[in-house]
């Protein structure tokens, strides 16, 4: 048997490859931009101005938690690398051959400054 | 089930868009830089701490600085320069916005009636954002 022609977490696993799985994360971390900038705009108005009763200061300690933070900084370091990789493969697309090998880079760009941006994050959340 | 039609081509809103969609994301990454520098220079590194210059790099605008329990900003940092950069921001940022999740949308709703409920709402949404936003940069 060759390797890996059957093995019991193949009705597991996921064969979307790592295309579809950025084109999804594209769109969940576009949405969890748009709910926080938005909510973000709309909770500065709300104290701003004094309208509205609760609301802002309700969404300001949502967003102010460090956990919150991290998923946003994830939304927006992904979608902003996602982004610029379809951004230079559709402005030259002779590189589209390498869309595995960019989605790889951009994976390997994504990993080291997330991780030392929620290594800081928590470090700074957990001392208060 | 129905048969999808091929878009025409030439200078059609959807590919007027996917070009906006591109250089915008392009401007908002510029933006950002060039924010951080300029925060840089005229005083970033002794004035703020990390977390609150990657909020001021996006959201310029020292009345939502204080809303956030953040250190009080000096009164040089309120002035047009920052407001022409976040509106110019919030600007690239909505309409980008706007036009993704009508996109995302019209993979799901992309004929008669439907299509432009949807596409009256976003452009609706889009100006909203935009009036709302105005408001909180400018009304100090």
């Amino acid at each position: 048997m060759a390797f890996g022609k059957y093995n019991g977490w193949k009705g597991f696993t996921y064969r979307g490859g790592g295309p579809m799985l950025v084109f999804l994360l594209h769109r969940i971390t576009a949405v969890g931009i748009i709910l926080f900038v938005g909510l973000h705009i709309m909770a500065s108005f709300s104290i701003q101005q004094g309208v509205w009763g609760d609301f802002g200061v309700f969404i300001n300690t949502i967003y102010e938690s460090f956990w919150f933070q991290i998923f946003v900084v994830f939304c927006v370091l992904f979608h902003t690398l996602n982004g610029l990789r379809i951004t230079i493969l559709d402005f030259w697309p002779r590189l589209l051959k390498y869309q595995r090998e960019a989605i790889w880079l951009e994976w390997a760009i994504f990993v080291p400054i997330y991780a030392l941006t929620i290594f800081i994050m928590i470090q700074r959340g957990l001392a208060g | 089930m129905a048969s999808r039609t091929v878009p025409q081509r030439g200078f059609t809103l959807d590919y007027l868009m996917f070009l906006f969609t591109r250089i915008s994301g392009l401007s908002i990454i510029l933006l950002a830089v060039i924010g951080l520098v300029t925060a840089f220079i005229m005083g970033a590194r002794t004035q703020m701490d990390l977390g609150t210059l990657m909020r001021w790099t996006f959201f310029p605008n020292p009345n939502h600085v204080i809303n956030s329990d953040i250190p009080d900003l000096t009164a040089g940092w309120a002035n047009a320069y920052w407001n022409v950069m976040q509106m110019l921001v919030v600007f690239f940022a909505f309409t980008h916005a706007a036009n993704g999740l009508r996109m995302i949308l019209e993979d799901y709703i992309n004929r008669g009636v439907g299509q432009i409920l949807l596409r009256g709402f976003f452009f609706l949404l889009w100006a909203f954002m935009l009036i709302l936003a105005y408001n909180v940069i400018v009304m100090m």
